[in-house]
């Protein structure tokens, strides 16, 4: 390890890094000709190329977003990112094919483990692309497809050509132009009619080295009355330099059917987060976004809903933690648009150690939606004075039938809470995490316990050192 | 002839402030191993505030006199470490902890105190007895702690908790406040367990709990200060007269 690396690892458990040993890597920076690189050397068909340069021309000329953290987002230099970086030529279905290191630092992040355990198909992401990648035979003889994205499409140009971008088009925001320019890697995901996926599959993201510019490209359709839990966890070394990841990720539940997207984000701290999600909900259908926020420098995202059928319901729950240098900037945004939606949004943010998180969310019932309800709670827990919460919630309610409620609270730890857990043997880190990993409880049971458990660990490893 | 049992509370001239307002004025107690303490006293008398400080709250600042467990000097214990060594205060208004289940929270709080995890099977045994003693469902455990519990249900799970924990010093702040008659009767049997072995110190308003638990020595205090002390009848005496006999500023 490089004692750069080592300066600013501090607590981060993830924080280490394997050697390089890249069969490909761009010269840093972005270029037209970048674009058009990555594309050539992936064998993508001419729409694919035409639609990553449109787009990338669209980021050009497209500002930077004037909300959310503007002194952080300007100093992302697009000039020193690496845009696409090649670590293993082939992606294999076994473990034991994959590269040495690669295959031992999915290890120390537990995810064969995990995979036998109770997965019913893994993609690990290494840089760009998926350097491993399974599914269970069962999903597989049910007609389940799950593959990484190049794979998917080289297998199935028709479907990806019909739904690629129709959620989240590129011109969507600067990110997602972005993303649509030099995407690579990320999941694709179909589940045919009627088909229940008991196991949840998981997708793996992890950044290696540095100044790395990581963009999957995720697309997940569920066809008639189907359901399936999709998974993704993330992790990177930390450095002293930048590094970014945006991605993009479109759901489609079509009618009947269910998707729960959970995600724990654990970024090291030089990690820029800027990520579009959104997911389109026909008829009767359900999307829930599970999404947790842990690490980064600045993450911006608001899983979005779009209820376009009848009876369709959303819900989100997410949670950030914005300890010290941070800013979790997060929310949700959903759309009525039409009648006898439902949606229900918690959201829970802790900041400590002078972090910040803010609340973003945005509600919409458009005037032709009757009897929608929707709930939405934001909580803050802020942990110390030098610490900042904000809300800023949006609501463009065009039909007088819609049933809202809004509750939002701040709120600090109380010394008696302290003094009741301390009373009954807990140290005062102890305390803390335990009442933090209260606080985070609506979002915790919702995990696979794997990673409920995980994520408890975690956040009372943060706690450590935290009172004076 | 009895044998001087171990010495296990010992307050000297004790003097206690929050916010600046001086509130304990010169209280002397001494408990030993197997006696039981009531104090007895008027709202806002300071009686709370005695057994906060003794547990190491830190808004209640000793201006003046000291504390001894087992003859060291509390000052040196940290409030987990008085946990550890044996002290256990059951609240007047035990604090909510939202999202954290009962039972998980009752495991690690074990933990801590006997600084290993129990083994599972005979945790539960002994969590399932214990509950069982105190009339409380199983359900109990999923909920969150305190987290919309009825006053009476809050005691319980004080109680509870003092049984798990096996304290050498118990300071029960109004456990019998907001009891029925049965819980009453529950909590008194769990008391006196805990009382054969351990120094005990009830605060309480009213006599029908100490008709269940056999006090040693009964202190009325008065702002701030211990101005009696007697045995059993002294409690009686109180409920039958009130404080104002004793109140020389009165
Ligand atoms: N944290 C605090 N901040 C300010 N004042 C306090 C605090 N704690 C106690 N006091 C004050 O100290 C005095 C004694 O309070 P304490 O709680 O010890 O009374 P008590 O004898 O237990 O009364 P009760 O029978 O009503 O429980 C009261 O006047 C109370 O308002
Ligand atoms: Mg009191």
């Amino acid at each position: 390890m490089t004692d750069e690396a080592q300066d600013v690892i501090g607590d981060y458990r993830y924080g280490f890094h394997d050697p390089e040993n890249s069969t490909i890597r761009f010269d840093q920076g972005l270029s037209e000709q970048v674009v058009r690189d990555i594309s050539e050397l992936k064998n993508e068909p001419q729409w694919m190329t035409d639609i990553r340069v449109k787009a990338y021309r669209h980021f050009v000329e497209r500002v930077m977003p004037e909300w959310g953290n503007c002194d952080l987002l300007n100093m992302i230099d697009f000039e020193s990112i690496t845009y696409f970086l090649r670590s293993s030529n082939k992606t294999e279905k076994s473990w034991d094919d994959v590269p040495d290191d690669i295959k031992n630092t999915f290890n120390r992040l537990g995810i064969p483990e995990a995979e036998q355990k109770w997965l019913g198909g893994v993609t690990a992401q290494y840089e760009s692309e998926a350097v491993y990648h399974s599914i269970r035979e069962d999903l597989e003889e049910q007609g389940v497809i799950f593959l990484d994205m190049d794979s998917g499409l080289k297998q199935f140009p028709e479907i990806i050509k019909k739904y690629f971008g129709t959620v989240i088009p590129y011109s969507d925001n600067k990110f997602s132009a972005l993303n649509t320019a030099v995407w690579s890697g990320g999941s694709f995901l179909y589940i045919p009619k009627g088909i229940s996926v008991e196991m949840p599959v998981q997708a793996y993201f992890r950044i290696n080295a540095k100044n790395m510019g990581q963009f999957e490209r995720t697309l997940i359709i569920a066809d008639e009355g189907s359901s399936v839990h999709y998974v993704e966890g993330c992790t990177a070394p930390s450095y002293s330099t930048d590094s970014l990841h945006s991605a993009v990720v479109e759901l489609i539940a079509m009618e009947g059917a269910k998707i729960r997207y959970s995600t724990v984000q654990n970024w090291s701290s030089n990690v820029y987060n800027l990520v579009t999600k959104r997911a389109v909900a026909h008829k009767n259908a359900t999307i829930e976004w599970v999404d947790g926020n842990i690490g980064s420098k600045l993450t911006m995202k608001y899983p979005s809903v779009l209820l376009k059928g009848e009876g369709a319901h959303a819900e989100v729950i997410s949670v950030a933690y914005a300890g010290e240098g941070q800013h979790q900037d997060t929310g949700a945004k959903v759309h009525h648009l039409a009648s006898n939606t439902t949606s229900n949004i918690i959201s829970k943010s802790i900041s400590k150690k002078g972090g910040r998180s803010s609340y973003r969310g945005l509600l919409q019932v458009t005037p032709k939606s009757s009897g929608c309800r929707s709930k939405i709670v934001c909580d803050a827990l802020i942990l110390d004075e030098n610490s900042r919460s904000d809300t800023y919630p949006t609501m463009e309610i065009g039909n007088s039938t819609a049933d809202l409620e809004h509750e939002a609270s701040v709120s600090k730890v109380s010394s008696d809470q302290l003094f009741y857990l301390m009373s009954r043997g807990f140290t005062e880190d102890a305390a803390m995490g335990l009442i933090v990993n209260g606080f985070f409880e609506p979002f915790t049971r919702e995990l696979p316990m794997e990673y409920a458990l995980e994520l408890n660990k975690l956040l009372e490893l943060e706690m450590e050192g935290s009172i004076g | 002839m009895r044998e001087v049992a171990e010495e296990i509370l010992r307050i000297e001239n004790l003097h206690v402030s929050v916010e600046g307002t001086a509130i304990l004025k010169g209280v002397n107690l001494t408990i030993h191993r197997g006696e039981i303490h009531v104090i007895m006293g008027r709202n806002g008398a300071g009686k709370s505030t005695l057994a906060n400080v003794v547990m190491g709250h830190p808004a209640y600042v000793i201006t003046e006199g000291s504390i001894f467990y087992k003859g060291q000097p509390l000052e040196e214990l940290a409030v987990f470490e008085r946990a550890r060594a044996g002290m256990f205060l059951s609240f007047q208004y035990p604090a909510v902890i939202p999202g954290v289940q009962v039972g998980t929270f009752l495991k690690k709080s074990v933990t801590s105190v006997r600084d290993e995890a129990p083994k599972g099977r005979a945790f539960r045994k002994e969590l399932t007895a214990a509950m069982e003693q105190l009339s409380m469902d199983k359900s109990f455990l999923s909920r969150y702690v305190n987290d919309g519990f009825s006053g009476g249900e809050k005691k319980r799970l004080e109680i509870l908790q003092m049984l798990l924990l096996k304290p050498h010093l118990a300071l029960l702040d109004e456990t019998d406040s907001g009891l029925d008659i049965d819980a009453l009767r529950i909590v008194a049997k769990g008391i006196n367990e805990v009382a054969v072995d351990s120094a005990c110190l009830i605060i309480t308003h009213y006599q029908r709990l100490l008709d269940l638990v056999k006090p040693d020595y009964v202190h009325a205090m008065i702002n701030g200060a211990i101005v009696q002390t007697g045995g059993p009848e002294l409690a009686l005496k109180l409920e039958d007269r009130g404080y104002d006999w004793l109140d020389v500023t009165a």
